[in-house]
């Protein structure tokens, strides 16, 4: 990984040097080694602190709507899911795509902290990852953890492969996989409705409504959200009454469905470890099954399922037909 | 309206009926004046076309106290605004397959296409989608998901 | 602050004697916002409407709701009546207690209960209504006639001696239509030809008229006063604009095996053919299918003797494409298909035949010129039996459920026909009911009866079979109370009429309403039955319902002044009730658009200020709200909620939804 960031920082320095760009969009070392930010480098100087390592779990696409809008061109670094996401704002015209110059960088699978911690290792200071085992270096001396096993979520079924480059920093090629995202799905379509109901009544109960998941999904970027607009009769007010929570994420899902690339990043910042991913994946396995296999974000053109149609779609009232109970 | 202690009175549900203006309200109308009765505790409203109904004013019956929800439209291939009903057939079957993954009972939301023709039809349609809300008794998962778990 | 008025119609005793009316206005003048509440017997009259406008005036109404009818029936009213009164129209609700309450509950406390919540709600959405203004747009002043038969020949000739440019598109290679095939019309027995064909040529010279012949509608866009169609125009083969007509091609077509659809199959044709000899337009046109020249490559006799090079076997379908302000649908009729009928016999005998059939063995022109010659041996029939009502009033799924309305007038035509040129032949009418309303109609049929001895049976045929060469024709007789056998030389089946089958497509072209029997709906079965529910579409003849000729003249008639009426205005009041995006939410997306079906939605770049003396530009939505037709589904794509549709917002629905569920 230390070598894929030296290209890349020679690479951002190169194209900040020589004004081809007025900025760089990657990632910034945090506090300790597992918590770097996205962040917008304008000068050589800046890139001091730049970084690139199995913590850069980050989807930088959404900041490319405010940034393409500012003088002068911006490099981003992309990872193969975030390339999704980025083609999927430039059809909705939300970034101005001739601003932008796209780095593919290479992906291995993004490690999650929270998963590490949980196996009884704290005070991380350091990671290294041998195939498919993680170093993990603390004050106490070191651990060896499955990587599968302290993976993000979103990296555990990805299968993802980069859809825009204007270059890309490829130096380890990332061996395709046998993985099913839809099992989580699956298990819960097996599941009683009581079940379900049940699941998820414990689920969004923990939610907070801290608004984590809407702001960091680039699907969700609308200039004003419903939730904030009081005039939409479904803005959320403190404590307005029992339904609030479950209205929020049903709307928020439904309003991704067919957008939604299945990036992940909703469920990485929930505080509350909300699988919230397991909603929109449930559109999307639902219009793979109905109107044929579709991936968001897979052009940058072209309508999504619910902006078109066919004459024979199956009707609302079969959706349910085949279920096996 | 009425005051009546609870466990006495037979469980009546509230129906939430969304007809659009061209086919299905005219349906129901027909309905009327044919005289196909069908149960005073569905309550109409007009759109004008099935794909003005945003999902939201489905949640939105459902958490005001809506014990079920139908949503009617013109034939697919006949509706006024040529496609409108085709993007509902979509929305809807997401949303309610969506909704009964969430754990909603799926028979408490229904989309029936019925033409200005079908009088008969739509006094049928509400005949049988008032007796299956009523087999399943009163919505509670919609309104009360906040009650947390344990309570 | 709000100033509701509500108003409560008893309609007669039609929404009073199942909904206390009076009781619905006291509860509802509690309600937040009401300041006037009342109830009348017909709010519609003139006396209930004054009741309306002087209260509007009087108590300063912000908004008005009316409790009564299906606003599909009076909510123009009302909304004149409070534009009268200075209200804007666009603030009045109506609550549907008649059809969606009073008809159909029978129980007086339950149908008030929900009069109550349905006046509430309409109370709910009226607070939420906006003035609203109607836009205008320009009218096309050129109008379209789809299918060319009595009906659309006869509005096109009143449209057009108005002084507005029609085209007539027609399946087929002529106009003229089901009359153009009928050898006598009833009550007159005046020859059907004769007083048709002058129309056709009318139609053909007049300069405002462009016949568009072997033409199909194939694509229609646009909205009332404005509508762009694509008109298919099939190969014909032959230039039209060189054919003179003359029939040498038809002389020398070496195929002559044809089956002549003119004379409903009952002879043949050559492949090349003019249809009949007063065919508008007088040009020939090749049967591709049965064409040698066609099939194997080599023949192009045609070509060879045209003496005016009309023949081009190259021809392509070609596609024009023109502007209308009215459309006028003319689609017409077909016998249905008898093969649901086994129990006639019709498939596995040629002498039993259709009336239509019948028509073509009786007219000069037909495959016998005229002499009734049976279709099995060419022997004049002895013995004539005819069936009543072959599919129509049939509610076992087999036929239709309707009256097709003209069987037993042309029964009576026939029978009278037959018996008047051959007086030694017998004929028998099998019949359900004689229905005879029309001016001179029941004359007609007693004519028929008393006058030329027709022995009319009332009862139902069980079934015909062939002992001997003879049609036995087994039925009951009703009023003797037997089971009779008549042995028949020739069967006539009176087979219902259903809408022409394309129907289907054009009303799908025109999101014009069809009914479960295919026949286009009104917008009014009484009070508008030549308009379709979509605004610019018009309905003449058999397309609408069953009907006979001075019927579906008079429809005719009355489409085309509605069309007169239309394209005499220069600009036409738009329905205010459209989409409209709020820019300051709209994310520039395009999924509205890609949901619009008129192409409405187009978008633009505008400087949006961010505060702190900063701007941004931004994409945006914009809606053309003469072209929107507002059905709103670019507002449920809309994430942001930034689309919304007037009259309809969804603030307005929610509030509706709220008033329901309120417990």
């Amino acid at each position: 990984m230390k070598d894929v960031e030296l290209k890349m920082l020679e690479r951002a320095k190169a194209l900040l040097e020589s004004g081809e760009v007025a900025r760089v969009i990657g990632w910034k070392k945090g506090d300790f080694c597992h918590d770097p930010s996205p962040a917008s480098f304008e000068s050589v100087e800046e890139l001091d602190s730049f970084v690139y390592d199995y913590f850069c779990g980050a989807n930088l696409s959404k900041y490319l709507i405010q940034m393409s809008k500012k003088e002068g061109k911006t490099a981003v670094f992309l990872k193969p899911c975030d390339s999704y996401s980025f083609n999927q704002l430039v059809k909705e015209h939300r970034i101005k795509r001739e601003n932008v110059y796209v780095i593919a960088v290479e992906c291995l699978g993004k490690l999650d902290i929270e998963k590490i911690k949980a196996k009884g290792v704290s005070f991380v200071t350091g990671v290294e990852v041998q195939d498919k085992e993680v170093k993990v270096t603390t004050p106490y001396g070191e651990e060896v953890l499955s990587k599968p096993d302290v993976v993000l979520t979103k990296c555990a079924t990805c299968n993802k492969t980069h859809q825009v480059k204007d270059e890309e920093i490829i130096l380890h090629e990332r061996p395709e996989r046998d993985v099913n995202r839809f099992e989580e799905v699956e298990k819960l379509e097996a599941m009683t409705e009581d079940e379900r109901f049940a699941y998820w009544r414990a689920q969004l109960s923990k939610c907070i409504r801290c608004n984590a998941c809407r702001n960091v999904c680039p699907a969700c970027s609308c200039v004003k959200c419903v939730f904030d607009n009081p005039a939409s009769g479904i803005a959320a007010k403190a404590n307005d009454d029992k339904f609030e929570e479950q209205l929020f994420h049903i709307i928020r899902a439904f309003h991704v469905a067919g957008r939604c690339t299945d990036c992940g990043e909703c469920s990485r910042v929930c505080p509350q470890n909300i699988p919230l991913h397991l909603l929109n994946r449930k559109f999307i396995k639902d219009i793979d099954g109905l109107y044929g296999e579709y991936q968001a974000g897979e052009t940058d053109e072209g309508k999504t399922p619910l902006t078109s149609y066919t004459e024979g779609d199956a009707e609302p009232n079969d959706v349910f037909k085949g279920e096996a109970k | 309206m009425q005051e009546v202690t609870t466990e006495k009175k037979e469980f009546t549900p509230n129906i939430v009926a969304f007809c659009c203006n061209w086919c299905s309200y005219a349906g129901a109308d027909l309905a009327g004046s044919s005289r196909l009765t069908y149960p005073a505790n569905v309550k109409i409203i007009r759109v004008p076309c099935s794909c003005r109904v945003n999902p939201t004013f489905v949640l939105k019956a459902f958490q005001q106290g809506a014990d079920g929800v139908i949503l009617c439209g013109c034939h697919p291939g006949d509706c006024h605004y040529v496609t409108g009903n085709y993007y509902t057939r979509r929305r809807m079957a997401l949303l309610y397959s969506f909704l009964n993954y969430m754990g909603i009972e799926k028979e408490r939301t229904r989309v029936e296409w019925v033409s200005a023709a079908e009088g008969a039809r739509f006094s049928a349609v509400m005949n049988d989608f008032v007796a299956q809300v009523t087999a399943l008794g009163e919505n509670k998962r919609l309104t009360d998901l906040r009650v947390k778990e344990g309570e | 602050m709000q100033r509701i008025g509500v108003f409560i119609c008893w309609c007669g005793s039609n929404i009073a004697a199942t909904v206390d009316v009076e009781k619905v206005a006291e509860v509802i003048k509690s309600e937040p916002g009401v300041v006037y509440s009342a109830n009348y017997q017909y709010m519609c009259s003139e006396n209930g409407q004054q009741l309306i406008k002087q209260a509007i005036k009087e108590h300063n109404l912000t908004g008005i709701v009316v409790g009564a009818c299906s606003p599909r029936m009076h909510e123009a009213t009302f909304r004149k009546a409070a534009e009268a009164a200075g209200l804007n129209p666009y603030m009045v609700e109506i609550a549907n207690i008649r059809e969606h309450c009073s008809w159909i509950h029978k129980d007086m406390d339950e149908a008030t209960e929900k009069a109550v919540i349905l006046v509430r709600t309409a109370i709910a959405k009226v607070k939420l209504n906006a003035p609203l203004t109607a836009g205008e747009s320009p009218v096309v002043k050129r109008a379209l006639v789809i299918g060319g038969g009595i009906a659309g020949i006869q509005a096109a000739l009143d449209i057009a001696d108005a002084g507005f440019e029609v085209d007539i598109v027609e399946k087929n290679a002529t106009i003229g239509g089901r009359m153009a095939q009928i050898d006598k019309t009833f009550p007159t027995l005046d020859c059907s030809a004769c007083i048709l064909t002058p129309k056709m040529v009318d139609c053909a010279q007049h300069e405002k008229i462009d016949i568009l012949s072997y033409s199909e509608v194939e694509d229609v866009k646009g909205f009332v006063g404005n509508f762009s169609v694509t008109i298919r125009r099939k190969a014909r083969y032959v230039d039209e604009t060189k054919c003179t007509g003359c029939k040498i091609c038809m002389e020398k077509c070496p195929s002559k095996k044809g089956l002549n659809t003119f004379n409903m199959g009952l002879n043949t044709r050559p492949a090349i053919h003019i249809p009949f000899a007063q065919a508008i337009p007088n040009v020939a046109v090749i049967d591709a299918e049965q064409c040698i020249k066609f099939k194997t490559g080599k023949c192009g006799i045609c070509q060879k003797f045209c003496g005016v090079g009309a023949i081009d076997y190259e021809q392509k379908d070609s596609f024009i494409e023109r502007q209308y302000g009215a459309i006028v649908v003319a689609t017409g009729f077909k016998p249905i298909e008898l093969t649901a009928f086994n129990e006639y016999g019709y498939a596995d005998n040629k002498d039993v035949i259709t009336s239509l059939e019948l028509e073509r063995l009786m007219n000069a022109a037909g495959p016998t010129n005229g002499v009734l010659l049976r279709p099995s041996d060419g022997q004049h029939p002895k013995v004539i039996t005819f069936i009543q009502c072959v599919g129509s009033r049939d509610t076992s799924g087999c036929g239709k459920p309707y009256c097709s309305k003209i069987c037993c007038m042309y029964t009576a035509k026939h029978a009278m026909l037959i018996r008047e040129k051959y007086p030694d032949t017998e004929v028998h009418v099998f019949y359900i009911d004689v229905r005879t309303p029309g001016k001179n109609y029941d004359e007609f049929y007693r004519r028929a009866v008393e006058q030329y001895g027709v022995d009319y049976i009332k009862g139902m045929v069980g079934k015909v079979y062939n002992e001997n060469g003879k049609l036995m024709v087994q039925g009951s007789n009703l009023i003797d109370n037997e089971q009779i056998t008549i042995e028949s030389d020739l069967v006539v089946l009176a087979a219902a009429i259903e809408p022409e089958p394309s129907v289907r497509k054009i009303a799908t072209l025109l999101t014009a309403s069809i009914d479960t029997n295919n026949f286009l709906t009104e917008s009014h079965a009484k009070l508008r039955p030549v308009e379709s529910p979509t605004a610019g579409v018009y309905l003449a003849g058999v397309c609408q319902g069953p009907k006979d000729i001075p019927e579906t003249v008079s429809q005719a008639s009355a489409c085309a002044a509605k069309v007169i009426g239309l394209l005499a205005k220069d600009k036409l009041k738009t329905n205010p009730c459209v989409a409209t995006p709020d820019e300051t939410m709209c994310n520039g997306c395009s999924q509205c658009a890609n949901v619009c079906a008129y192409g409405a939605i187009t978008y633009v770049e505008k400087e949006f200020r961010l505060g702190g003396g900063k701007t941004e530009i931004r994409r945006v939505a914009s809606v053309n709200p003469a072209v929107c037709q507002g059905c709103g589904a670019c507002t449920v794509t809309c994430p942001s909620g930034a689309m919304d549709l007037k009259g309809f917002s969804s603030k307005q629905i929610m509030s509706e939804v709220d008033a329901i569920c309120k417990k």
